[in-house]
């Protein structure tokens, strides 16, 4: 007698792919209020998009010698950036000299991606890479040798400036944050308190009021005669800010280390330090990269604070140069210009952060 | 900390040698933690010496007694009585309810935008997910001055008093402000958000007796509906009893501006605008996560006991969502209480704002900052103490 199977085997495959049919029917018409509801959202995205559609690129003007050409036009006045462009992204760096501040954006842009290329992670490449970088970038900002025009720290202004306070702030700030965070779960009970209270009374006030500090104060702690740039005091201050909410997020981490590894590394006869950098901090500064990487992004947001302090960074560049009368009415076209530059530097940063996590996280179970 | 501590390999209970005493432990902690307090001290020294000489050499008196003097400037908005011929002092204090009010707004709008773009993340429904996701990282990626200055330039380019986008006769959009109209101003308001205030711990008692009941009788009230109306009937029953007055004031033209009902100014609603779309977004995602964070077992298991679908969500979903939701809440909270600083770049006048002015008015730069610094971290840490009791109650019991 023949085995006959008593019915045919379904087999589940959790990874298979649905088909577009049964994609469309499960995410956006699995029932009557669901579908309404996609039919409502439909609406109005399409409107939305109809309405930006013809707002920003049909009925637009994209180029213009004068703001007469915009007035008649329905749509944006994308023409206003061509013309202001050079105020909003330079700031009050000497016109003539402009592009030396290119050059600049260039280098760093280059340094940057060239950092958070896997291949390159070697400090003996990293090191030199980013002492040429910044003596570069120092010697083209400032001039005054190899027969440039020097310009004072006060003139300079728009996405150079924001960059400067925005790598400054991650350079000065990420290594203090990993010695408050050590100090807040060291074993000495005073190198604890001074942490614990520095780091919580920074958390409780805003930035403005220690921007207020750097600029207002800080002066005034100085022996008579000691001055400081402005500008780095006020990287300084927000290097601090960023340090200690930072600092918060790589204890997280620090707690996170199974308690075995202190004892393992202890089993070994390894110091305090050995066991720190060497199993210890890796191990934790993984933990904690996505909130670590949320503060990068939130330092890259927090430079436009100096908007208050009038430093010229390119928020405030841009708040100037639609004072001017004849463009003032087409700043909805330059605020987007800027807030999209932020979105661009923040999105890619998140994106990469993510890519990151993948790489690390390659073998671990 | 208690890890390093307890990994150290078991100490000898006394050294027996000099040299056994320089490397012991116990010396070497305290060596360290006296170098760090003298270095700590030195430099708080040094930095104390250079103040007082910098400070008399500038002839810059220090101390709080300028407080009294008259601050000889006006306040656009001002919910306390306050007059250029008022003090330093008086002008803080309109900064200060100025900044709790912007703040107060902004948490219950950002809480309301919040919950709402979280529900719309998990709705199940692509395209709303979708829309909900673009807000938050759009909101979130762009940084908060830029959007409160953005609101800011939107209502100044409002048309003029005279062409007023006109909303009926209930609301006139200008350059100069919002205006809405209201109720009029009757005494009867006062005692009817009294009732409210009653009501609303009539609510309270009545929730907590109605437990109590069910935990000693086994039967369950629904307080949802009861509870809503010992809230509202109160007031309800206060405006009736006062003659039920249904007056309205509507804003009027008069002179270059409108007369009547309430007006909201641009410097107050742009940094509203501002500070809450920001924290929303944020605050979306936190919520989004504590949804998500409810174990699906956990509502099969409640609906295959045959729980009702509202009480799932009241009795399993919400109480485990709350547990990761309301931490990372409170410090959203603060963080808005602190961004509610960069009114001055709008011109409202919050604390920060008045103390600034106050500052460049005096000189008296170390006491204005120190004031607003206490002033904010007093704020901040009242904000986290109300939380972390609200926290106590959502908070994983375990008996």
């Amino acid at each position: 007698m023949a085995f006959t199977p008593l019915a045919k085997s379904v087999t589940f495959d959790p990874d298979a792919r649905l088909s577009a049919v049964d994609w469309i029917r499960q995410n956006l018409f699995q029932n009557v209020v669901q579908s309404l509801l996609t039919i409502a959202v439909g609406y109005a995205i399409v409107s939305l998009a109809w309405f930006l559609l013809r707002w920003g690129l049909l009925d637009a003007v994209f180029v213009a010698d004068g703001p007469e050409a915009c007035r008649e036009a329905a749509g944006a006045c994308w023409a206003v950036i061509g013309v202001k462009y050079r105020p909003m992204l330079f700031g009050l760096y000497p016109y003539e000299e402009h592009w030396r501040l290119v050059i600049m954006i260039v280098i760093y842009l280059l340094t940057v991606v060239l950092s958070l290329w896997p291949r390159f992670w070697n400090l003996r490449f990293l090191v030199p890479l980013w002492i040429f970088a910044v003596t570069s970038i120092t010697v083209l900002m400032f001039g005054g040798v190899f027969g440039l025009r020097y310009v004072p720290s006060n003139d300079w202004g728009g996405l150079p400036l924001t960059i400067i306070l925005f790598t400054g702030t991650v350079l000065i700030g990420m290594p203090v944050a990993v010695l408050l965070a050590l100090g807040r779960r060291s074993p000495l009970p005073f190198a604890r308190g001074v942490s614990v209270v520095f780091i919580e009374a920074m958390r409780g006030v805003p930035l403005i009021t220690i921007l207020f500090v750097a600029v207002n104060v800080f002066p005034l702690f100085l022996p008579q005669g000691v001055e400081v740039n402005k500008l780095l005091r006020i990287t300084v201050g927000i290097a601090i800010f960023f340090s200690c909410y930072q600092a918060e997020v790589i204890r997280g981490g620090l707690q996170a280390v199974p308690r075995g590894q202190y004892e393992a590394a202890a089993s070994i006869n390894l110091t305090y330090w050995q066991t720190t950098r060497r199993i210890i901090l890796p191990q934790a500064m993984r933990i904690a990269l996505p909130s670590i990487t949320n503060h990068i992004i939130a330092a890259m947001k927090n430079t436009s604070f100096v908007i208050i302090i009038g430093l010229f960074d390119i928020l405030t560049a841009t708040s100037a140069v639609m004072q001017d009368p004849l463009w003032r009415r087409y700043y909805v076209e330059a605020y987007l210009f800027i807030a999209f530059i932020y979105l661009f530097f923040g999105y890619s940063l998140s994106r990469y952060a993510r890519q990151v996590e993948k790489w690390i996280n390659i073998g671990r179970i | 900390m208690k890890d390093l501590a307890n990994a150290a390999p078991p100490r000898r209970t006394r050294p027996r040698n000099l040299q056994e005493l320089i490397y012991s432990k116990a010396v070497r902690t305290t060596f360290y933690q006296l170098l760090l307090a003298s270095a700590i001290c030195a430099l708080g020294l040094f930095l104390y010496g250079n103040v007082v000489d910098n400070l008399t050499r500038q002839n810059i008196t220090t101390g709080f007694g300028f407080l009294d003097q008259v601050s000889n400037f006006e306040i656009g908005e001002k919910l306390i009585p306050y007059t250029p011929r008022s003090t330093y002092f008086d002008a803080l204090s309109v900064g200060l309810v100025n900044t709790l009010m912007v703040s107060a707004a902004g948490i219950v709008i950002a809480t309301l935008i919040g919950f709402m773009v979280a529900i719309a993340r998990v709705s199940g429904n692509w395209m709303l997910e979708r829309l909900a996701l673009s807000y938050v990282e759009v909101v979130r990626n762009i940084p908060v001055i830029l959007q409160a200055i953005f609101w800011v330039v939107v209502l100044r380019n409002l048309p003029v008093p005279k062409n007023a986008i006109v909303l009926g006769d209930y609301g006139f959009l200008t350059n100069r402000g919002l205006y809405f109209a209201a109720p009029a101003a009757n005494p009867v308001h006062g005692w009817m958000w009294l009732a409210l205030a009653g009501g609303i711990v009539a609510c309270v008692l009545g929730t907590i007796a109605a437990r109590k009941y069910r935990e000693t009788t086994g039967k369950y009230i629904d307080m949802l509906l009861p509870g809503l109306a010992l809230i509202l009937v109160p007031p309800l029953l206060v405006w009736l009893a006062a003659g039920a007055p249904a007056e309205i004031s509507y804003p009027v033209p008069k002179g270059f501006n409108y007369v009547g009902g309430v007006s909201i100014s641009p410097e107050f609603t742009a940094l509203l605008i501002g500070i809450s779309m920001y924290a929303s977004g944020f605050i979306a995602e936190i919520v989004r996560s504590g949804i998500q964070a409810t174990p699906k077992g956990q509502i099969e298991a409640a609906r295959a006991i045959a729980l009702k679908p509202r009480f799932v969500m009241r009795y399993v979903i919400l109480p485990q969502a709350m547990r990761v939701i309301v931490p990372p809440l409170t410090s959203q909270y603060v963080s808005l209480i602190k961004n509610s600083s960069i009114a001055v770049v709008v011109g409202y006048p919050d604390l920060v704002n008045i103390g600034n002015t106050m500052m460049n008015q005096t000189g008296q730069a170390v006491e204005a900052i120190v004031v607003m610094m206490v002033v904010y971290l007093g704020v901040s840490l009242t904000a986290s103490l109300v939380m972390n009791i609200f926290n106590r109650f959502v908070a994983i019991k375990e008996r």
